[in-house]
C-alpha cells in the first residue's frame, strides 16, 4: 500500500498511533510501542509485490555494514580513498535502479523510497568523514533512522544527528501535547493540500485542458501552470502528513517548503522548495566541491567554481529523478538560471541597477515565479511527448 | 590583534561589509550578507588563517549565524 494515499491508511495509521497518542499525553516514552507500530506499518506499505520487500532487506543490511563498518575504520584511520569506496558502494544500489530500466532488464534493484534512503546513509558517511559522528552506531539506532515510516517513501530526508536528538528525547506531557497540535494540524493541511487542491486542479482543469483550452499553446500555456501548482500541492500535501505523522511520534522532521511562490529569485526558490533535498545538495555535493577546488585551487576564478558547483549539482539533482531526458533538461535549466542569477548578482552589486523597493520585489517574485513554472513544464516531460 | 578582532575580520572580508564588526549579533544569513559559497571561503579562511579546522557539516546555519556565535564556536574549537 502506498502511504498516504487512501483513507484506508490513514483509517489503519489513526488506530495504530491512538496508543502512541495516549502514552505521550501520559508523558510515557513512546520508543518501544513505537518499534511496533514502524514494524506493522512497514509490513503493509511493503507487503504489495511491487514495492519491493527483498530488495529493501538487501539494500538495508548493506548500508548498515557499510556504515558500521566505515565508522570502525574511522576510529582509527582516514584515507579519502576508502571514504570515496565506500559511499559509492553505499549509493550503488540507487544507480543501478536508475540504470536498469533503461537497459530494459527487470529493476530488481529499485523499491519504495530507495532514493530517499540512500541520502540518508550517505549523509551519515559524510559526517563520520568528517568526524562528527565518532561513536558506534547501534543497528537499532541505524535501521531506525533509515527506515523510519513516516518519511520513508519520499522524504523529508532527516538528518541523522538532528533524529537522534528527538529519539533520545523523552517529552513531557505538554511538550508532547504541542507535538500532537502541531501533528493533527499538518495531517489536515496535508488532506486540504493533497487532496481537496491538488485534486481539484488535476481532474477537474489539467484532465479537461483538451476542452479548456482552444489551441496547442494556450493547452501548454495553461499546462504549465496548472502542473507546477498541482506539484506543489500534491508534494506538499504529502509532506504535510509526512512531517505531520512523525510529530505525533515524538520526531520533529524538517520541512519541505516555505511558501516557495513567493521567491524572489532563483537562489531564494531553492532555499524554499523541496528544502530538505536542496540542503542536502547544497550541504554535501556543492559546498564540498567548492571547498575542494578551494583548497587544492585548481580554478581560481570565484564565478568559475560556484558556477561550475551549480552545474554539478543540478545535473546532479536532476539525474537523480530519472535518468531521462525532461529531468536531464530540467537540472541543465536550473544550472543555467542559477549561474545565470550569480552574473546579475555580483554585476548589481557592483552598480546598483536594479531597484529596490516594494515594486520591484514583486516584480521579482512574479519574474521568478514564470522562470519556476517554465522550469516544472520542462520536468513534466509534456514538451518531448 | 586579538583573537575576536582577528575572526571578525575574516568574516567582513567574506561578506564584504564591515557591518558585522560593529553588530555582533547580526544574523549574517537573514541579512543576505553570506551564502553557501562564501560560508566555504569563511570555512577556508579559518583554516588558513587562524590553523581552526570547521568541517562543512559541523557548519550549522542555526548556531553560526552570528559574529558572536561565530566567535563562540571556534573558541569551543580551537
Amino acid at each position: 500500500m502506498t502511504p498516504y494515499s487512501s483513507f484506508l491508511f490513514f483509517i489503519i495509521l489513526g488506530i495504530l498511533l491512538l496508543p502512541t497518542m495516549i502514552l505521550g499525553i501520559l508523558g510515557k516514552r513512546l520508543r518501544y510501542y513505537n518499534v511496533f507500530v514502524s514494524i506493522a506499518i512497514l509490513a503493509i506499505i511493503f507487503s504489495e509485490g511491487n514495492a519491493g520487500f527483498f530488495s529493501l532487506v538487501a539494500f538495508t543490511i548493506l548500508q548498515v555494514l557499510l556504515v558500521k563498518g566505515y565508522i570502525t575504520y574511522r576510529q582509527t584511520k582516514n584515507s579519502s580513498l576508502v571514504f570515496y569506496v565506500i559511499s559509492f558502494l553505499s549509493i550503488l544500489p540507487l544507480i543501478l535502479s536508475k540504470v536498469l530500466p533503461t537497459l530494459a532488464v527487470d529493476n530488481w534493484a529499485s523499491f519504495l523510497g530507495i532514493s530517499y534512503l540512500t541520502f540518508r546513509a550517505v549523509q551519515i558517511i559524510i559526517e563520520t568523514r568528517d568526524g562528527l559522528i565518532k561513536e558506534q552506531i547501534s543497528i537499532y539506532q541505524l535501521v531506525n533512522f533509515m527506515l523510519f515510516y513516516p518519511t520513508i517513501s519520499s522524504g523529508p530526508i532527516d538528518r541523522f544527528r538532528r533524529f537522534q536528538r528527538d529519539e533520545e528525547k523523552h517529552w513531557t506531557p505538554e511538550e508532547y501535547k504541542e507535538l500532537l497540535y502541531k501533528g493533527i494540524n499538518k495531517i489536515f493541511l496535508g488532506f486540504l493540500y493533497k487532496f481537496i487542491i491538488g485534486y481539484t486542479i488535476n481532474s477537474y482543469f489539467i484532465m479537461n485542458l483538451d476542452h479548456i483550452a482552444d489551441g496547442k499553446f494556450t493547452y501548454h500555456l495553461f499546462y504549465m501552470y496548472s502542473y507546477s501548482l498541482y506539484l506543489f500541492f500534491d508534494f506538499a500535501g504529502y509532506t504535510a502528513f509526512a512531517v505531520g505523522v512523525s510529530y505525533m511520534m515524538g520526531i520533529r522532521s524538517p520541512e519541505n517548503f516555505n511558501k516557495p511562490f513567493i521567491s524572489r529569485n532563483i537562489k531564494d526558490f531553492w532555499n524554499r522548495w523541496h528544502m530538505s533535498l536542496s540542503f542536502w545538495f547544497r550541504d554535501y555535493v556543492f559546498m564540498r566541491f567548492v571547498f575542494l577546488m578551494k583548497k587544492k585551487k585548481w580554478v581560481q576564478n570565484k564565478m568559475m567554481v560556484s558556477n561550475l558547483g551549480y552545474i554539478l549539482l543540478f545535473l546532479l539533482m536532476g539525474v537523480w529523478h530519472g535518468l531521462a531526458i525532461q529531468y536531464i533538461i530540467y537540472g541543465a535549466y536550473h544550472a543555467l538560471m542559477m549561474a545565470g542569477f550569480n552574473f546579475f548578482e555580483s554585476w548589481n552589486k557592483k552598480h546598483k541597477r536594479w531597484p529596490t523597493g516594494r515594486t520591484m520585489t514583486i516584480v521579482s517574485i512574479v519574474i521568478t515565479f514564470h522562470v519556476v513554472c517554465f522550469g516544472f513544464y520542462l520536468f513534466s516531460g509534456r514538451l518531448f511527448q | 590583534m586579538d583573537f575576536k578582532e582577528k575572526v571578525l575580520q575574516i568574516i567582513a572580508e567574506v561578506c564584504e561589509d564591515d557591518v558585522v564588526k560593529e553588530e555582533h549579533e547580526l544574523d549574517i544569513f537573514d541579512a543576505g550578507l553570506i551564502d553557501s559559497f562564501a560560508t566555504v571561503e569563511l570555512l577556508v579562511q579559518f583554516e588558513e588563517q587562524l590553523d581552526i579546522n570547521v568541517p562543512i557539516t559541523e557548519f550549522d546555519r542555526d548556531t553560526w549565524n552570528t559574529p558572536n556565535a561565530i566567535v563562540d564556536r571556534l573558541n569551543e574549537l580551537k
